[in-house]
């Protein structure tokens, strides 16, 4: 019942989004406010029945009901219920749906908080949104319907992927959807621009806060799914370069440059073009990663689907909606007149400086990732590109990037002057000249790139602080004066802070767990005890048990530190009968200082010894706080005072020119 | 800069991009595994690894017999666990085995760890800084490449080769390759 329902709420969504994408954006063009007032409704309606359809999936899995093929495949009755409902999206049907489902959610968002923009650019946004989503409609009902029946239905299912079988991974699709679909916000605004041949202020003022919330989001679940690595997979890294994390790494430097070039708009009238062409590029990139993993394109260790005829359609999709609205830029991209002027050394040139290595680092990304592909067409053999050639290309192109992003906000707008600014960072300087001291007598021929992403990591975090302390006139104004210009910062400006921030931590942990990581693979018997990265493991044997759906293997280990016990790892190894996959959890203990990681492998022998693997991971835990850091800075940054002026109660037809410009530099 | 071109360029971009595309998906996407397509392995030269008698691997080195060529370091931990195989086909003779001894921090950690192990390698030769790995198109270690007797490979594994994988694929596979002439 649950899947027939489920089934008509998505056809009778396709229906209602196509009405969405045409006559609001008719009576945009016509001006007619009856057409343009059709946008609201169908979007919350749109919502109300993929909310529907999602609900009626995740029903046939809790009740797993067996008579549907996406339920047989991804389901079984022993699984725990987080994963009979995070299966519903663990797979290539129910993940678009959930894709889908965020489309509507963000349509319908927009709808109901959009209420401070022009009714008419409003319908146009929402109709640019109606196209995305109907193009998804068709390509699920036609292609990947995750309500199709089977008969006769099968006694039980076949599991879910064990590797997905995690708390971490439950919950990072949805977050990496919130962030790739989010960037569709972005994109149909752009498309709304170019549509109207107008740029402004206001327009990348309306843009910012949802850039910001995608932003955030993918931080989350980029972090989320590199942390699952790093637990999961149990080698004790947590970046591998591989062609799906790519794909959500892609988007993100793109929207990273979207909302650094979208303040220049903002304040200074220029770059209008570019900005509009980075919202293009960074929802491109989204809808290039669903392709990327869905389609079979490039082959990856974890795309699960790989289908070519969806391949096809996904293919026309991306032609239609890129080429397009590609087209679309280089049809009316030129009316939009940029009115600002600015020198090289200033702070539009930071931003713009920002922008050219976020595209060209995202330039890299791609070229590594499609490289396997362009080789494979001009008739090479199929190979592709591993981390040796990313390191090689994206590390050196992130080195000025940092360096210049302490000095970018000191820089005034349309002309700065490069030597004060160096001036006021002369202990920043001193700091990081020490700290990379520090990283290196360590270990005095240890890793290059790990002191120097040591000494980066201190001079942005340096940096940062500096820059907070000239805002507020530290020490050169009295203390009561400072203390109230800090309080009169915008959190726009907290937020920009505590982004860059986030980043210096997150760079300290990377460089950390990069450079110095230590790891020590043997076989223990009982009693036995190894000697990594300063602390002593005592094996003290493993022992069998029984999980909800899956059979354990505990394998203990006593850490002691100078001669005192330290902590108690236990390690797991888990085996899941249905599936007949094991998977590693790994034993970590995380300090200030560095991760004590131990794995457990398999039996040698029958004395009970076993292979083991343990690491140091140095400051790793730096990198999730760095990131939590950075999506804190977003959210202060999203909710700025600016953002939300003029919104509500009052005025029901505010226009742009209307809103109070805040003064935050 | 032409302003018209910067409005341009990216559709034309874009429109390479999905020429690619369109023919990337006639391709089947296994063939990453199977890579029978036969390409000759890629120009390389490698200095030898401290402590073995040779004097090197480089490519000429391929040509003549079928050899597997295997990927590994001395800091990956899957071919610590591939090894105790590979050391069982080096006492039976089966194949010789070369290695490229992939991003070695130290020079000396290689030998140590084949000195430890066990070294199942006729030639070997050290590349620290990925020069032959990225050629190679190295996705991680272990990854083996069996190559035929013109120095085409055949058939590419990635992660650790196995008892099974052995036995049904690459035994009959270096059997028919056997066969071939060399010229």
């Amino acid at each position: 019942m649950s899947a027939e329902l489920g089934h008509f709420a998505l056809i009778l969504a396709m229906l209602i989004a196509a009405v969405q994408a045409t006559l609001p954006l008719i009576g945009a063009q016509r001006n007619m406010p009856t057409w343009i007032a059709i946008a609201n409704p169908t979007a919350y309606v749109q919502f109300f029945l993929t909310t529907l359809a999602f609900g009626c999936l995740i029903h046939v899995y809790l009740i797993s009901d067996f008579s549907v093929v996406n339920v047989v495949q991804n389901s079984h009755t022993d699984k725990p219920i987080l994963y009979k409902i995070a299966g519903s999206w663990g797979n290539h049907e129910g993940s678009l749906l959930l894709w889908v489902f965020i489309l509507a959610l963000y349509g319908a968002a927009v709808a109901a908080f959009g209420r401070n923009l022009p009714p008419a650019f409003k319908a146009r946004v929402l109709s640019v949104q109606a196209m995305i989503a109907l193009g998804f409609y068709t390509f699920m009902l036609l292609t990947s319907n995750p309500f199709e029946r089977v008969f006769p239905a099968p006694l039980n299912g076949q599991d879910l992927n064990p590797l997905l079988q995690d708390p971490g991974l439950a919950i990072h699709p949805p977050m990496l959807y919130l962030g790739y679909v989010g960037f569709s916000i972005a994109f149909s605004f752009a498309i709304a621009a170019l549509i109207e041949g107008r740029v402004d202020a206001a327009w990348a003022r309306w843009v910012r806060p949802w850039t910001l919330a995608a932003w955030i989001f993918l931080t989350g679940g980029i972090t989320l799914g590199s942390w699952w690595a790093y637990y999961e997979l149990g080698w004790g890294g947590w970046w591998f370069w591989d062609p799906v994390e790519n794909a959500s790494f892609m988007p993100w430097l793109a929207g990273t440059a979207l909302l650094h070039s979208a303040v220049v708009v903002e304040k200074r009238d220029t770059l209008k073009g570019w900005t509009v062409l980075l919202a293009i590029i960074a929802f491109s990139m989204s809808l290039l990663g669903t392709f990327l993993v869905r389609s079979g394109v490039l082959t990856s260790v974890h795309a699960f689907a790989t289908d070519p005829s969806r391949g096809v359609f996904i293919l026309a999709l991306l032609v239609t909606v890129i080429g397009g609205s590609l087209a679309l830029f280089a049809w009316r991209g030129p009316q939009l007149k940029s009115t600002g002027l600015f020198q090289p050394i200033s702070r539009e040139g930071a931003l713009l400086l920002n922008n050219l290595i976020m595209t060209t680092a995202l330039a890299a990304v791609l070229l590594g990732t499609l490289y396997p592909l362009f080789i494979d067409v001009i008739g090479g053999a199929k190979i592709s590109v591993g981390a040796p050639f990313f390191n090689a290309v994206f590390l050196p192109l992130m080195v000025p990037m940092i360096v210049a992003m302490a000095i970018g906000p000191f820089m005034n707008w349309k002309r700065g002057d490069i030597l004060p600014a160096l001036g006021r960072l002369r202990f920043t300087f001193l700091f990081a000249l020490v700290a990379g001291a520090a990283a290196w007598s360590v270990e005095t021929d240890g890793p290059f790139m790990g002191v120097i992403g040591i000494a980066l990591a201190a001079w942005l975090g340096a940096g940062v602080i500096a820059e907070i302390s000239e805002r507020i006139h530290l020490f050169r104004a009295p203390l009561p004066e400072s203390m109230r210009r800090l309080g009169r910062i915008p959190r726009s400006t907290w937020g920009m802070s505590f982004a860059h921030f986030g980043l210096a931590l997150a760079i300290a942990g990377m460089a950390g767990a990069g450079g110095w990581k230590v790891e020590s693979i043997q076989t223990m018997k009982p009693g036995e005890t190894v000697n990594v990265g300063g602390y002593e493991y005592t094996f003290e044997g493993a022992q069998e048990g029984q999980g909800p759906n899956y059979t354990i293997l505990f394998g203990k280990f006593t850490v002691r530190k100078d001669g005192e016990v330290f902590t108690v790892l236990e390690a797991e190894k888990r085996n899941y009968p249905v599936t007949r996959m094991p998977t590693t959890e790994a034993a970590i203990h995380t300090t200030l200082m560095g991760d004590l990681y131990a794995v457990i492998g398999d039996a040698e022998g029958d004395e009970g010894a076993y292979v083991t693997r343990i690491y140091y991971n140095p400051l790793v835990v730096w990198m999730w706080i760095g990131c939590i850091v950075m999506m804190f800075g977003g959210t202060l940054s999203m909710t700025d005072r600016r953002h939300r002026v003029g919104v509500p109660h009052k005025r029901q037809h505010s226009s742009a020119s209307s809103d109070p410009v805040s003064s935050t530099s | 800069m032409n302003k018209r071109l910067f409005f341009i360029a990216p559709l034309l971009v874009f429109l390479v991009l999905a020429g690619y595309f369109a023919i990337g998906l006639t391709k089947d996407p296994r063939k990453l595994q199977n890579m029978l397509t036969g390409q000759p392995v890629p120009e390389f030269t490698l200095v030898g690894l401290q402590g073995r008698d040779d004097t090197g691997f480089k490519s000429a080195d391929l040509i003549g017999d079928v050899t597997l060529v295997n990927v590994f370091g001395s800091w990956c931990v899957a071919c610590r666990v591939e090894h105790p195989f590979l050391m069982t086909l080096k006492q039976k003779n089966l194949v010789p085995i070369h290695a490229i001894d992939w991003r070695e921090e130290d020079k000396s950690a290689g030998p140590l760890w084949l000195k430890k192990h066990g070294d199942p390698y006729t030639l070997a030769g050290d590349d620290p800084k990925s020069k032959a790995a990225i050629s190679f198109g190295v996705t991680g270690a272990p990854e083996t490449f069996l190559v035929d007797k013109k120095g085409i490979v055949r058939f590419k594994h990635i992660g650790p080769i196995n008892q099974q994988l052995w036995q049904t694929t690459l035994m009959p596979l270096i059997a028919l390759l056997r066969k071939e002439s060399s010229s």
